[in-house]
């Protein structure tokens, strides 16, 4: 009875000692199980991964074509030791990394005011946003001629061909999240009193965020792919040596060891991008707004 | 400026009618609450109130600097915390920067969350959330504010801290109210005059005005709860039947 009233009185007058326990376990239950999540997390990718090296490698052995014609993993190592060696693959994945960030901000920079003003201008929309979802679909590859036609062998011609491959999807991504936004927001904006601007810099543009990070996401893929697609075809003149010409290098030399060596450099850069970028932006975004599924990072 | 409706008329579409040639007008300083059943249309009419709404017919005059809302969902923004979302409503409303965060402090401490002021709206209750949205709405410092049923999601005792501070305020600054609820006991206690909506279509049905002295008197202010139940129970089971 009387631990009872105890226990009343002493959280009674403290509404913060009632909140702050579960905040308090919620901070330390990640911190504590971190290695033992991120290891279990990884585990299964990189089994994977173990077992179709392996599985490469038998087949390498057991195969009865020459090792040029079909190279095994050690083959494909020792590649990569003489171009990482004498510095070309470096150079090239680094010239390829800031042709694709830079390509993406230039993108990112059009695309964002561009987005805005379709979602404002009903007009406009009806008028360009079939064609920006035309321009989705069309592969960045086939701007590519055209391209060299008009820039010819600059770098002219692959930022061209980047933007023309990123900022309809970024467009689309924008435009998805300013659509979904609640009608209510725009009533509490007038309520307010915020003009326009004010509207769209306070209200829109943060409610659409996350379908704004995920078109980003989508369009960094779309702008390295049409990169690699840009580097791929258009060699030479003043161009500097990217990841994919390196990869036309290797077609031409018949060298199956570096073509292999350069695919698995082009997904890797992909994927460490998506990882280390967006996945953590739109996983802290989301949580910021309480939206992360539950059992998303399980 | 006070609040004039003339002959006003809201249908949604094609819908039904909504509110029907509602005449009222509503003094400044004047703290009036709209009682009607679920679905009469007391949200709609605050909405036109608040210009979000234009009449379908008939002539609507507010202030002309407009109407604080407090709506009904509390609409927060949710990547802003409790004190950030006040905040807004004063940059919004003008307050200069250096002023804000001392501003929405104080309002924050009106409302009882001083201890949650750097929670985000999905970290909240629906009555914290309520509350914030209660500070927002007293932040915009209009001449008329319009709450729809603001204290719907509280606690017996918090709500009537607020009803004490909602009171306080209004004589304080002299704004006009206009208050939606289904709690009769609370129509009676906080406001000056009780309107009483039908619904399908919204009209007054009954208006009741509220003195300090009835106030002051339980057994009326008791009897006077009845008699508003019983008109309200008589509207509602009429469309019990007429909708069958
Ligand atoms: N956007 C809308 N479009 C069509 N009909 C609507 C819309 N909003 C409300 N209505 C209709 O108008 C009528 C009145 O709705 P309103 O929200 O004003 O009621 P209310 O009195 O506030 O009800 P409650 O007490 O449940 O909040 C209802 O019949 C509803 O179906
Ligand atoms: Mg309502």
């Amino acid at each position: 009875m009387s631990t009872l009233i105890d226990e009343r009185s002493r959280t009674g007058p403290d509404p913060e000692g009632a909140i702050a326990p579960p905040a308090r376990s919620s901070a330390s239950r990640p911190r504590r199980g971190a290695l033992a999540r991120a290891w279990s997390k990884a585990a299964p990718p990189l089994a994977a991964v173990v077992v179709l090296v392996s599985l490469w490698q038998i087949a390498a052995w057991a195969s009865p074509m020459r090792d040029d014609l079909f190279p095994g993993p050690g083959a494909v190592l020792a590649t990569a030791g003489r171009v990482v060696g004498d510095g070309t693959l470096p150079s090239a994945a680094a010239t390829s990394l800031w042709r694709g960030l830079s390509g993406f901000a230039v993108a990112l920079v059009i695309a964002t005011p561009l987005a805005l003003a379709l979602a404002h201008a009903p007009w406009l929309r009806r008028a360009v946003g079939p064609l920006v979802s035309a321009l989705q679909v069309l592969p960045s590859v086939a701007w590519v001629p055209a391209a060299i036609i008009v820039f010819g062998l600059t770098d002219a011609t692959i930022y061209a061909v980047i933007l023309l491959g990123a900022i309809p999807s970024i467009v689309n991504g924008l435009l998805a999240g300013i659509d979904m936004i609640p009608g209510q927001y725009r009533a509490l904006s007038h309520v307010l009193g915020a003009r326009r601007l004010q509207h769209i810099l306070l209200v829109e543009l943060p409610a659409a965020l996350p379908g704004y990070v995920s078109g980003l996401r989508q369009g960094w893929a779309f702008s390295w792919r049409s990169l690699m697609a840009a580097e791929l075809i258009a060699v030479g003149g003043s161009l500097g040596l990217g990841v994919g010409s390196l990869l036309q290098r290797g077609r031409d030399l018949a060298d199956l060891g570096l073509v292999a060596l350069i695919i698995l450099v082009i997904l890797a850069i992909g994927i460490v991008v998506e990882l280390l970028v967006f996945a953590p932006w739109e996983r802290r975004l989301l949580a910021g707004r309480g939206l992360s599924p539950k059992g998303a990072d399980a | 400026m006070s609040v004039e409706l003339s002959e006003t008329t809201l249908r949604y579409g094609d819908g039904p009618v909504v509110l029907d040639g509602l005449t009222e007008s509503i003094q400044p300083g004047e703290f009036v609450a709209l009682l009607g059943a679920s679905g009469c249309g007391k949200s709609s009419l605050l909405n036109v109130l608040a210009g979000l709404l234009e009449p379908t017919g008939g002539s609507v005059e507010v202030p002309d600097d407009g109407a604080a809302f407090m709506f009904q969902d509390p609409t927060l923004l949710p990547w802003l915390t409790a004190q950030d979302n006040v905040e807004l409503a004063l940059r919004l409303a003008g307050v200069p920067r250096a002023e804000r965060s001392g501003r929405a402090r104080e309002l924050i401490d009106l409302v009882q969350l001083g201890h949650a002021r750097t929670k985000k709206p999905h970290e909240m209750s629906g009555g914290m959330r309520q509350r914030v949205a209660l500070a927002r709405a007293l932040a915009q410092r209009r001449r008329l504010l319009l709450m729809d049923e603001p204290f719907a999601a509280l606690d017996a005792i918090t709500r009537d801290m607020l009803h004490e501070e909602l009171r306080a305020i209004w004589q304080r600054t002299g704004m006009t109210i206009v208050f939606v609820t289904h709690n009769v006991r609370e129509a009676i206690r906080l406001a000056g005059r009780i309107l009483v909506l039908s619904s399908h279509p919204g009209r007054v049905i009954d208006t009741r005005t509220i003195t300090d002295d009835f106030r002051a008197d339980p057994a009326r202010a008791a009897a006077l709860a009845a008699e508003l139940t019983d008109v309200l129970r008589k509207e509602q089971f009429k469309h019990e039947h007429l909708d069958r």
